[in-house]
């Protein structure tokens, strides 16, 4: 019986090592490499793109006060959240989320879908005190974001570095990133059709109420103004995704 | 080194040198991380009770703080655990010194205390990659890999150098924990720096890739760093404190193999209904199920291996402690497989019910087995006849015990509830309540688990007072816990 020849494993230690090591490797190969190759993984639709460089510069906002803690970008088939939320939430939505935001845990609610349900205005004041527009609420308060000039002037450093990660950054995108930045912020940017061809549906315009200062509270707007904002659901089809 | 380099019950036979400095040093992290850790804990517990509480300040909001919380519990308090007693443990049961001399060791301690200083100085600046139990940047990330590497050294060169034909089931253990958690961090933290003289970096991968990556690291920190090197300390600690064999060496082979080989696969059950493929969350969820026989196995062997000394639980609560950490742990790991059902799990999952769970295993398996561990090794390390005080033991026990109930029968009640507001729908067919609703509804709940909190990091406040005293020499004059007078006393 195999429990008589254990002894063999017990004595010697390279032995134990190399079993232990294939025993825990199979696990992952199985499950995460299929991820990578098979290619309905990720559905296919229309209107996914890159961040523009300021709603990148507020993600990066969103991950460092780890808004993530308390909130999911994960709208599960349910009938409930569904009505709450919107559609539930597709692979290709997030499939350039470097890292991933899924979350795990909604001390307040998903925000898959967030963007343009409030105004600029209202995630203003929100994030300054968010018991001024719901009493109720349990969330910190983040005036600091309005105070403090946004640091994201090696935009292009940033958008490289994620091409190289697999974004699909364009050189005009790159070469644009940091005018991209300052653009997005601005009244210009709506009528600027180059930027529009660059990031399709962003959002633009002063967020935070205060054109003078590009601000951390502008980049976590224009980042929680595109969420849920680029698939559109009109022309999506789950029947042609069939998994 | 010579004062604890033969501590009383070494083996008669040969005088081994054993270098216990750094398990001194161990000791004496783990109990100071694990008070800073109780505390940011119960902290950011009150603070959502009372939001006030985050000051509006960067540097104190529950988003940066909840990640110190995190990590200084699993990584600084349970890693110090882990290394103090692996270092022990591995010593003693190959009746061999230390490999690396006194300097290798001793790198590794302290490496790691920088590990942790640099990811908990991260974490309150915002220097963070947004992944749970996985937030340190990458220069951290590549400190902690040197670190790494050279504490597999020590262990693995000690196993090699060793008296005893073979190599003890703990030290299986903490093998299989160390050398897992190598293969997780590299494969968890692929990013790259946008500078090298900056700290953001950005993961390798994206969206469904990247979660699933990061709950197959996520999952089996869980499963090996708080569960296969916290049952390689019960493997040494029960057996020795309970004066009885290890109930099954069968068992332990087959549940050791069989907890291994199925943990890795459970990751997916933290991604159910999400846009992960179908096909990879029904196997997750089947082998997650399958997981619940292996962690009984566990639970059994150490459970019955007190077979015999059963009466030892009223008189030592030392043994109490590590006793009633293999019964949380019984209890974590059955819910564990019931929540990761998929049906159950629709309802539980974003839920404080998750959170429950996590406590009732953190505070009930891991910090229970390593409060037994820290408290049979103090007077040894020390060579001291006896901790100070048994019953300051014993209210420990019982403060952190009534702590933990609380804590985790607040969190069954308001996740249960959270999740069934959410699904609610009054007879015109609306939904019932709004999101802010269920978030008043928790408030009751968040008060009790806090409390709850409060008294486990009172019942830590003891025993570092218990410490402090036996360290130095004090013996508190005090009736034997469980004889006939105290009772009378009582």
């Amino acid at each position: 019986m195999l429990l008589k020849k254990h002894h063999i494993v017990e004595k010697n230690v390279f032995v134990l090592i190399l079993g232990i090591f294939l025993t825990i490797i199979i696990g992952g190969i199985v499950e995460i490499v299929p991820l990578f190759t098979m290619e309905q993984t990720i559905e296919k639709v229309e209107g996914v793109r890159p961040y523009s460089p300021l709603e990148q510069a507020g993600r990066n906002i969103y991950i460092r006060e780890g808004c993530y803690n308390c909130h999911s970008q994960q709208i599960r088939p349910f009938r409930d959240e569904v009505e709450r939320y919107g559609h539930y939430s597709l692979a290709a939505e997030s499939m350039y989320d470097h890292p991933f935001q899924w979350g795990s845990k909604r001390t307040g609610p998903d925000l898959a879908r967030v963007g343009g349900k409030y105004s600029n205005d209202w995630h203003v004041a929100h994030l300054i005190d968010p018991r001024a527009v719901v009493p109720e609420s349990i969330m910190p308060g983040y005036p600091f974001l309005a105070d403090r000039k946004l640091k994201f002037d090696d935009a292009k450093a940033h958008l490289e570095t994620l091409k190289m990660v697999g974004v699909p950054y364009t050189d005009e995108m790159i070469e644009a990133a940091k005018a991209d930045l300052y653009l997005q912020a601005s009244e210009d940017a709506a009528y600027d059709d180059d930027f529009l061809a660059r990031y399709p549906n962003a959002a633009t315009g002063d967020f935070d109420g205060n054109p003078a200062k590009l601000t951390e509270m502008d980049a976590l707007v224009a980042y929680l103004q595109v969420l849920g904002q680029m698939v559109d659901f009109t022309t999506y089809n789950p029947q042609m995704n069939l998994r | 080194m010579s004062q604890g380099s033969m501590a009383p019950a070494a083996s008669p036979s040969v005088a081994v040198d054993y270098n216990m400095d750094v398990v001194r040093w161990g000791a004496l992290a783990t109990v100071f991380w694990g008070v800073i850790g109780f505390l940011v804990g119960d902290v950011i517990a009150w603070q959502l009770a009372f939001p006030v509480l985050n000051f509006d300040n960067e540097f104190l909001n529950f988003g940066r703080l909840r990640p110190l919380h995190t990590s200084a519990v699993i990584f600084a308090f349970g890693g110090n655990a882990l290394l103090a007693t692996s270092f022990y443990v591995v010593q003693r049961t190959c009746r061999a010194q230390l490999y690396g001399g006194k300097s290798l060791p001793a790198f590794v301690f302290w490496g790691y205390q920088l590990f942790i200083v640099m990811a908990a100085i991260g974490y309150v600046t915002g220097t963070t990659q947004g992944r749970e139990y996985a937030e340190p940047e990458w220069f951290v990330d590549l400190w902690l890999t040197v670190v790494w590497v050279c504490y597999l050294a020590v262990f693995v060169g000690t196993l090699l150098k060793r008296r005893e034909p073979h190599i003890y089931v703990a030290n299986w253990f903490y093998l299989a924990f160390i050398v897992t958690i190598a293969m997780l961090h590299l494969g968890n933290n692929l990013a790259i720096p946008v500078s090298f003289m900056g700290t953001k970096s950005y993961s390798m991968f994206s969206g469904v890739q990247d979660a699933l990556t990061q709950w197959w690291y996520g999952h089996n920190a869980v499963g090996f760093f708080l569960t296969a090197g916290f049952l390689g300390m019960m493997y040494y600690f029960i057996p020795k404190r309970a004066e009885r064999p290890v109930y099954s060496y069968r068992l332990s082979i087959i549940h050791f193999w069989a907890l291994i080989f199925l943990y890795i696969w459970a990751g997916p059950h933290h991604l159910h209904y999400t846009a992960l493929p179908d096909w990879a969350q029904t196997l997750g969820m089947t082998f997650s199920i399958m997981l619940w026989m292996p962690s009984w196995g566990g639970m059994i062997n150490g459970l019955m291996t007190l077979s015999g000394a059963w009466d030892k639980l009223r008189t030592d609560p030392v043994l109490r402690f590590m006793v009633a950490a293999v019964g949380f742990y019984g209890m974590s790991t059955f819910e564990g497989p019931v929540m990761s059902i998929k049906a159950v799990n629709g309802l539980s999952h974003y839920t404080d019910w998750t959170i429950g769970h996590v406590h009732s295993g953190a505070l009930g398996w891991v910090a229970f087995v390593s409060f037994g561990a820290i408290y049979f090794l103090i007077p040894v390390l020390w060579n001291r006849e006896r901790l100070y005080s048994m019953r300051l033991v014993s209210h420990h026990f019982w403060l952190a015990t009534i702590g933990i109930v609380l804590y985790i029968t607040s969190m069954w009640v308001s996740g249960i509830m959270q999740g069934l507001m959410w699904r609610a729908y009054d007879e015109l067919g609306f939904l019932q309540y709004s999101f802010i609703e269920t978030v008043e509804a928790m408030h009751p709940y968040y008060i009790i688990r806090a409390t709850g909190g409060l008294l486990f990091l009172l019942g830590s406040l003891l025993m570092v007072w218990n410490v402090y005293k036996t360290i130095r020499g004090d013996l508190r004059n005090e009736a034997p816990i469980g004889t006939p007078a105290t009772v009378a006393a009582e």
